[in-house]
C-alpha cells in the first residue's frame, strides 16, 4: 500500500546537516596517551566519534559541535579543547 | 542477547544543544534495542531536533503522531505485528512532559491491556522544547518559566511524581531507572526491558545544559552528582520489588544544586538554609526507602597518635 499521508523522510538524512560549523572549541586526540576504552565514543551525543582500522578513537570534524564531553570524561585526560581558528 | 556497542542508529547532523543528555540516550538505547525495532515517538525535544522534515537522525522506522497518544499507536504497531507473527519490538521514546503529564491516560490503557511494549522516557525534568516549562517529573525548588524563582516563590512548589511506583502498580513485569551518566547499566536496563514480555518501562535521567543552565561538558558529572546526592535512584523493579539499586557514597544535594542554574536563587544573593533543608530531606527519604547508601567504616586514627 503506498503511504501517501503524513510525512515520509529517508533514514539518516540528518547527515545533510553538517553541525561542525557550531563549533567553537574543538577536540584535539592525543592518540598516543589514549588507553582504548572507548568512553569517548560511547558517550558523545553526536554519535561522530569513531574507531579506525588503526585502533585510534577519530571524531568526525563535520559534525562534533564541540560540546567537550568526551575531554570531560576522557580518564586519560587524553582529549584537550583548543580554541578552533577558522 | 548480547549488546553491540559499535552499532549506530541514530546519526550525526541532529540539531540537538552540544552536550545533549536526550541524545546521548537515544543513541545508547539504539545500541541496546538494535535495528529489529520500530520507534514510537511523542512531541517533545527529541522528536523536534532528531526529524526537521525531511531530515531525520533515526535509522529504523521510526513514527510520530500527536503528544499524548505514542503508546497507543505502540498498541496499535504492536497489535498489528503480532497479527502478521512478525518480531520487530516496539519501543516508545518519551519525554517527562508526554509521559508524566499529558499522555498518562494512553500509557496506563497501554499497561492495563498489556501490550509487550517498552517505553522509555527520557526525564529531562521540564518542557525543553518549547522553552523550559514545568512538568510533573520537575523537581522541588527547581526555577522554570511557568515556575519562576523570585521574591514570592522558590520554584516549582511540587515534589517530582513517582512515575516507575505508577506503572509498576500496574503490573508491569520490568520497570528500571538508569541515567545517561551510566551507559552501560542504561544499555543493559533497555536490553533487559525489551526482552522481556509485557509492557516495561525505563526511565532515563537525562540532564539538559539548557534547561538546567550548566556547560555541555558536565553532562555525565551532572548526571553523576545526582546519583551521589540521593536526589536520582537507579533501580530495578521486577514484579513490583525492589531488585537492585544502584549503591552510593552519600553527598550533601548543595554540590548537585550549586552547579545549575535552575537552583541559583537557592544559593543567591543568600543561601537559603531552610529551602536546601527540604531538598536534603527528600534526598534523606530516597536513601531510607531504598537503603542504597554505601557507609564507609570511620577513617582510623594514624598510629602513635
Amino acid at each position: 500500500m503506498p503511504l501517501n499521508e503524513g510525512c515520509v523522510a529517508a533514514p539518516g538524512r540528518a547527515r545533510d546537516n553538517r553541525t561542525g560549523s557550531w563549533r567553537v572549541f574543538i577536540p584535539k586526540f592525543d592518540h598516543e596517551a589514549c588507553s582504548k576504552c572507548g568512553m569517548c565514543q560511547l558517550i558523545c551525543p553526536e554519535g561522530c566519534i569513531q574507531e579506525t582500522g588503526e585502533n585510534e578513537f577519530v571524531p568526525d570534524y563535520d559534525y562534533c559541535k564541540g560540546c567537550g564531553l568526551c575531554a570531560e570524561e576522557c580518564p586519560k585526560g587524553a582529549i584537550t579543547m583548543e580554541q578552533e581558528e577558522k | 542477547m548480547a549488546i553491540d556497542k559499535t552499532c549506530e542508529l541514530f546519526d550525526c547532523g541532529h540539531r540537538a544543544c552540544g552536550g545533549c543528555g536526550a541524545s546521548m540516550a537515544a543513541r545508547l538505547l539504539l545500541k541496546a534495542s538494535g535495528p529489529e525495532t520500530i520507534v514510537v515517538s511523542s512531541t517533545g525535544c527529541m522528536e523536534v531536533f532528531s526529524t526537521p522534515y525531511p531530515e531525520t537522525a533515526w535509522k529504523v522506522p521510526w513514527i510520530h503522531s500527536l503528544f499524548e497518544n505514542a503508546s497507543a499507536v505502540a498498541s496499535g504497531i504492536e497489535s498489528a505485528l503480532k497479527q502478521q507473527g512478525r518480531s520487530e519490538k516496539v519501543v516508545v521514546v518519551a519525554g517527562d512532559g508526554a509521559t508524566f503529564d499529558i499522555g498518562v491516560l494512553c500509557i496506563s490503557g497501554a499497561f492495563e491491556r498489556g501490550h509487550d511494549i517498552t517505553y522509555i522516557c527520557y526525564d529531562n525534568e521540564a518542557y525543553m522544547n518549547t522553552g523550559i516549562q514545568r512538568s510533573g517529573a520537575t523537581p522541588f525548588d527547581a526555577s522554570t518559566t511557568t515556575s519562576p524563582a523570585g521574591r514570592v516563590s522558590f520554584g516549582n512548589k511540587h515534589p517530582k511524581k513517582d512515575m516507575p511506583r505508577i506503572l509498576a502498580a500496574h503490573g508491569s513485569p520490568y520497570v528500571a531507572t538508569a541515567s545517561v551518566a551510566y551507559p552501560a547499566d542504561f544499555m543493559q536496563k533497555v536490553e533487559r526491558a525489551i526482552s522481556t514480555e509485557g509492557p516495561t518501562y525505563v526511565q532515563v535521567h537525562a540532564p539538559c545544559c539548557t534547561g538546567w543552565g550548566f556547560d555541555g561538558a558536565k553532562t555525565v558529572a551532572i548526571g553523576k552528582l545526582a546519583i551521589e546526592t540521593g536526589l536520582w535512584v537507579n533501580y530495578e523493579l521486577v514484579d513490583g520489588e525492589v531488585a537492585k539499586v544502584k549503591k552510593v557514597v552519600k553527598k550533601p544535594v548543595e554540590e548537585y544544586l550549586k552547579e545549575q542554574k535552575r537552583f541559583r536563587h537557592l544559593f543567591k544573593p543568600k543561601l537559603q538554609e531552610e529551602e536546601i533543608a527540604k531538598i536534603q530531606a527528600i534526598a534523606d527519604r530516597n536513601f531510607e526507602r531504598y537503603g542504597h547508601e554505601i557507609r564507609l567504616p570511620p577513617k582510623k586514627a594514624p598510629e602513635g597518635a
